[in-house]
Order: C-alpha cells, then sequence, then structure tokens
C-alpha cells in the first residue's frame, strides 16, 4: 500500500468520525470543535487532491472566520441542551432512514464502475514547478473574471444585510437629525406659563 | 491508488451524516446551519476529486465560489438567528410559527 493511501484512510476516518460525533453532540459549542476538526481533515484530503489554494482557503476562511462567528453566535445566545436531548430519539429513525436511502442510492451509483480506477485512470503527474495557485489565479483572472468580481458584490451585498439586520440605533445618542431640527416650530421651544397673581400673593 | 470513486463514496457518507444531523438536531438552527456547512464540505470534496481526475481547473474555481456563496449565507443566517433570539427570546425552531396562520 502506497503512503498516499494510508494518508488517503488516515483523514477519510477523521472526517467521517468527526462528523459524526458533531452531529450527535449534545453541547453546540463541542459540536462547532468537532466541525473545525472535521474541516482540517478534509482541507487535508484536498491537499491530497493537489488542491493547495482551496484547501488553505477552507482553512482560513471556515476555521478562521465562519467557525468564529459560530462560536461568537453560541456563546451569545442561550442555547438549552434538555429540548436538543428529548428531540434526539424523536426523529433518529427518520434521520437513520432518509441517510440510508440516500447512502444505497449513492452505493448503487458509484459501484456500477463508471468511476473506477480502470475507467478513469489517475490523471498525469505535474512537475516540481508546478504551482497549483498560479494556475488557478490564471483561470481566475481571465475566463472567470467576471463571476469574481460578482463574488466580490455578493459578499458587499452579505456585509451590508448582516450588518443592517443586526444593527440597533441608541436610544441616547447625541447624533444631530438635520429634518428634526428643521421642521422644529416655536412652540416646540417656548413654553408660556400662566402664573396666577393670587397664589404668588400668598407664598409671600 | 486511490481512485476517484473512493473519494466520491467518502463524500456521500459525508454528505448523509449531514442530512441525518438536520434530521437530528431539528430543533436547534445553530446545528441546522453546521450540518449545512458540513453538506457542503462534502460536496466540495466531490467537486475537487473530480477536478483531479480530469485534469480540469474549472472544479476548483467552482469550489471558490461555493466557499464565497457559503461564508455569505453563513453571516446573515446568523444575523437573522441573533435577530429571532432578541424578538423571540429562543432560538428553537418550534417557537418561529408566526406564520402559521
Amino acid at each position: 500500500m502506497e503512503f498516499t493511501s494510508i494518508l488517503f484512510y488516515v483523514f477519510s476516518l477523521f472526517f467521517v468520525g468527526s462528523s459524526l460525533v458533531m452531529i450527535t453532540s449534545r453541547n453546540t459549542a463541542k459540536a462547532a470543535l468537532w466541525l473545525i476538526l472535521t474541516f482540517f481533515s478534509a482541507a487535508s484530503l484536498w491537499l491530497l487532491l493537489e488542491a493547495e489554494f482551496l484547501a488553505i482557503t477552507l482553512i482560513l476562511i471556515y476555521v478562521g472566520a465562519v467557525m468564529v462567528l459560530f462560536m461568537f453566535v453560541i456563546k451569545m445566545l442561550d442555547t438549552e441542551a434538555s429540548t436538543l436531548r428529548a428531540q434526539f430519539t424523536r426523529y433518529l429513525p427518520l434521520g437513520i432512514f432518509v441517510s440510508l436511502v440516500v447512502i444505497v442510492q449513492m452505493a448503487l451509483v458509484l459501484n456500477a464502475g463508471p468511476f473506477d480506477l480502470e475507467t478513469v485512470g489517475l490523471p498525469e503527474q505535474h512537475g516540481p514547478s508546478y504551482s497549483n495557485i498560479t494556475a488557478i489565479a490564471q483561470q481566475l483572472y481571465t475566463v472567470y473574471v467576471y463571476p469574481f468580481e460578482l463574488a466580490a458584490v455578493l459578499l458587499l451585498i452579505a456585509i451590508i444585510a448582516a450588518i443592517t439586520l443586526v444593527h440597533r440605533t441608541q436610544v441616547n445618542s447625541k447624533k444631530q437629525n438635520i429634518s428634526e431640527q428643521i421642521n422644529v416650530q416655536a412652540k416646540d421651544r417656548m413654553r408660556f406659563a400662566s402664573i396666577n397673581k393670587d397664589s404668588t400673593k400668598e407664598n409671600k | 491508488m486511490i481512485a476517484l470513486s473512493d473519494y466520491l463514496i467518502l463524500s456521500s457518507i459525508v454528505f448523509c451524516i449531514g442530512l441525518a444531523g438536520i434530521f437530528i438536531n431539528r430543533t436547534n438552527i445553530i446545528m441546522i446551519l453546521m450540518c449545512v456547512e458540513l453538506i457542503l464540505a462534502a460536496v466540495n470534496t466531490n467537486f475537487i476529486a473530480f477536478s483531479f481526475y480530469s485534469s480540469d481547473l474549472a472544479g476548483q474555481i467552482f469550489v471558490f465560489f461555493i466557499l464565497t456563496v457559503a461564508a455569505a449565507e453563513v453571516a446573515i443566517g446568523l444575523a437573522i438567528l441573533t435577530l429571532m433570539y432578541r424578538n423571540r427570546g429562543s432560538i428553537d425552531i418550534d417557537v418561529t410559527n408566526t406564520l402559521k396562520g
């Protein structure tokens, strides 16, 4: 057995095992940590497939940004674990049934042989001077330049949407409201108090 | 050597684990979002395996766009989740039945 085959089996063991532990985990914060391990093993598998750029991107974006965001939300919100456990056994048979059906369907297709080593074969080996990042960049900035710009716009929309959704205007803010200042009436600023003569005399 | 079908079987197993996770953790929206991330990781593995075995970089570029969209989706999803917790006081999915009529 080759060394890369051993690596493949080790990483796929981690991939499947940590995702299994993640979905059955009672604590949401622990589930997020197991998902991080899943992403790391997925990135290792992508490195075996010579997708170095995407493997590093997965770790940087998912582990570095997305999972940190998840951890923030989990720690900020109160996620009670008691209701989760009650639902666990209720929907377990349905979940197992659906995933078994999907696995059987996938296995029927994949075992038919169109993706075997004899049919597909191995790709040609790249030399040591081959750079995955250079190859992706050449494609991304020439053929896929418009989708690339669209992705940037999409991220901008996501930023604006997230801030607009969660942002709460401060109640005691000293911010200027120009239209309120222009539309002010005299009676808003000045108050006429009617002072009773008799009551003032009594006070003396 | 590892064949393409091995990678496909691995990613289909992880896909089904993520699918079962959605069913099991039906009431917790954070867990559902994380299971969606798991499913996306499985699908991306599929794309990269095909890209490697057919020596075509288009699959990897597609995965790049999937990562972008998934990051945007998570940001907006968690924002909606925070908003829902602020308005309802819970992130239980059974609480969100105000549209039921």
